[in-house]
């Protein structure tokens, strides 16, 4: 069940020129590798969630530059290339009271998914798996 | 223009000499009123080894000490008063610079000099019983929108009390009842003027606006040129809430601020030695209320800067001038024609534990309106990766400021270290505006 639980990394960015270009050269100098992300803005911030692979190093050296960062539980929907694919696991959730807070698109090597954050990941998780719904392994990314 | 009309022609235009003498026998009565009967004068004056007998002559106003806003904090809210609380008759209330506001009390003679030195202001200008004076200051704790009020009413005008906000409607109402004269800040009556030129009103031909007594803000010649360029002739108005409100104004001659100078006695200093400077020298204005009851200031720093203007005005009034005031000698800040001490917003900073202790302060012009931006850095805790709440946290940052600052500030936040950090004298505060 823990590999279906992705860690993100949630980071508080200043909208300004050159923040996101810091972040990604701390991630780059120890060698970490961005997976999927995405930015939600407003107007002289933005919060920039990232899947990464070493969420936990990655973490670490963001902090001790002194960046606001968090690690947050999300869950990666595998999307088949079939069309309702995810209006059925949203549908899933729905009638199981779970509330999706944000969501966005990945493509991998081999399969595309939909990464969500969920006020109840562990519950998510388990009525997804029991309709038969895929998710996406920690380490399938 | 006319005849020149006089409210007290006997005060105004009183020989320089007599008043003078009148000033000094007011100043002796209330400094022997405030030793003998008021602990707070008392004791500063015993702390500063003066006695009222040492003072024999207008001058020596110079041996008494100085007040400072402080002290009104120090005394909040009605320690400073000298009257029992019966006699007081209005409260006004400004903002201090940390925690309390400033509290002002008046007796009805405290009202009576304010409205008195307003009728001969606005008389002084020609408002009067054939006017219809629209009054755009703030109605309530501050002291600009009930002060004009009774001063136009009082020179028999037909008072118009708008307050501030919705100015189409504003607009509309200066056409329908034939509104002559406003009052209000130099930055509102700069929107006004855009106002009505988007709903395509022409000031001049539609309407009869055509003076307007504005003040409680920094302004210059160049937004006057403005403003005269739509035909309302804008004259400067000067005072705060310790000396009672707005109360002094130019003449039709608008070389420099008559002060009544039975009412006020103003010295202008060096704001570094204190020591007294001569007419015609700039310095920090200190100012000693001749005739205020329930709280009377002698020797006030009120931190505004100016000074004495030299020679008689050509209106035929002896009373003192001032010129326009140039600036502060402290951090105050004017925002839409409201006091504001950065300490306030350090205050308020202080009370909100998801933001750290740095922060700057921009003011910027946006058009006609003055716009306050605060930048503060967010606390790693209180990071959460929802959108939502970071801006609800800035939505209840913007809730407190305004509470307190009671003007509507914007809040940016920061990553932690984004601020500039001082090592010297904090430079906190970045003032874009073109006056």
């Amino acid at each position: 069940m823990d590999d279906n639980i992705i860690t993100q990394l949630s980071i508080f960015v200043n909208n300004e020129p050159g923040r996101l270009a810091h972040i990604a050269s701390v991630l780059r100098e120890c060698g970490i590798n961005m997976r999927a992300f995405n930015l939600a803005e407003s107007t002289e911030f933005g919060i920039l969630r990232a899947i990464v692979d070493r969420p936990d190093e990655a973490f670490e050296k963001l902090k001790s530059t002194g960046i606001i960062v968090k690690k947050t539980d999300v869950i990666g929907i595998v999307i088949q290339d079939t069309p309702g694919s995810l209006f059925q696991a949203a549908d899933i959730m729905g009638k199981a009271g779970i509330n999706i807070e944000y969501g966005y698109a990945y493509t991998g090597r081999t399969t595309a998914a939909f990464f969500i954050r969920v006020d109840d990941p562990e519950k998510a998780v388990k009525v997804l798996k029991d309709a038969g719904i895929r998710l996406i392994l920690d380490s399938e990314i | 223009m006319g005849m020149t009309m006089y409210w007290n022609p006997k005060i105004e235009c009183m020989p320089k000499e007599e008043l003078k003498a009148l000033q000094y026998r007011e100043l002796k009565q209330l400094v022997n009123n405030l030793y003998s009967f008021n602990k707070f004068y008392h004791d500063r004056m015993v702390e500063h080894k003066v006695h009222p007998d040492d003072i024999t002559c207008l001058k020596d106003i110079a041996k008494l000490p100085f007040m400072y806003k402080q002290d009104l904090r120090d005394n909040y809210p009605t320690k400073m008063f000298t009257v029992p609380n019966n006699e007081i008759v209005r409260y006004h209330v400004s903002s201090g610079t940390t925690g309390k506001p400033t509290l002002v009390g008046y007796t009805q003679n405290d009202l009576d000099y304010w409205t008195e030195a307003l009728a001969r202001s606005f008389t002084s200008i020609g408002i009067g019983p054939d006017d219809t004076m629209q009054v755009s200051y703030g109605y309530g704790l501050f002291t600009g929108g009930l002060g004009a009020h009774y001063g136009a009413e009082k020179v028999g005008a037909t008072v118009l009390p708008a307050s501030t906000g919705n100015t189409e409607r504003q607009v509309e109402l200066i056409q329908d009842l034939g509104v002559t004269a406003i009052a209000c800040t130099p930055s509102y009556m700069i929107h006004l003027l855009d106002t009505a030129k988007k709903m395509g009103v022409d000031i001049q031909r539609d309407t009869k606006l055509r003076k307007a007594v504005l003040g409680a803000e920094p302004w210059s010649e160049s937004m006057r040129e403005h403003i005269e360029s739509y035909g309302v002739r804008a004259y400067d108005i000067y005072g705060t809430s310790e000396q009672a409100g707005p109360m002094f104004t130019e003449c039709e001659e608008r070389n420099g601020i008559h002060i009544c100078g039975d009412i006020m006695y103003v010295e202008i200093i060096d704001p570094e030695s204190g020591e007294p400077l001569e007419e015609g020298e700039k310095g920090e204005m200190v100012v000693t209320m001749l005739k205020k009851e329930a709280m009377p200031m002698i020797r006030y720093r009120i931190k505004d800067i100016t000074m004495l203007m030299e020679g008689e005005c050509a209106c035929g009034r002896t009373s003192p001038r001032i010129a326009r005031i140039s600036g502060r000698t402290d951090d105050m800040l004017i925002v839409r024609g409201i006091n504001v001490f950065p300490s306030q917003i350090e205050y308020t900073l202080l009370q909100i534990p998801e933001v750290g202790d740095q922060y700057m302060i921009y003011v910027s012009r946006e058009g006609a309106l003055d716009e306050m931006t605060i930048q503060v850095e967010l606390r790693p805790e209180a990071f959460t990766d929802k959108l939502e709440d970071m801006l609800a946290l800035r939505g209840r940052i913007e809730a407190a400021l305004k509470k307190y600052l009671n003007i509507y500030v914007k809040v940016e936040l920061k990553a932690p270290g984004e601020l500039p950090r001082f090592t010297g004298k904090a430079k906190r505060v970045v003032d874009t505006r073109v006056i």
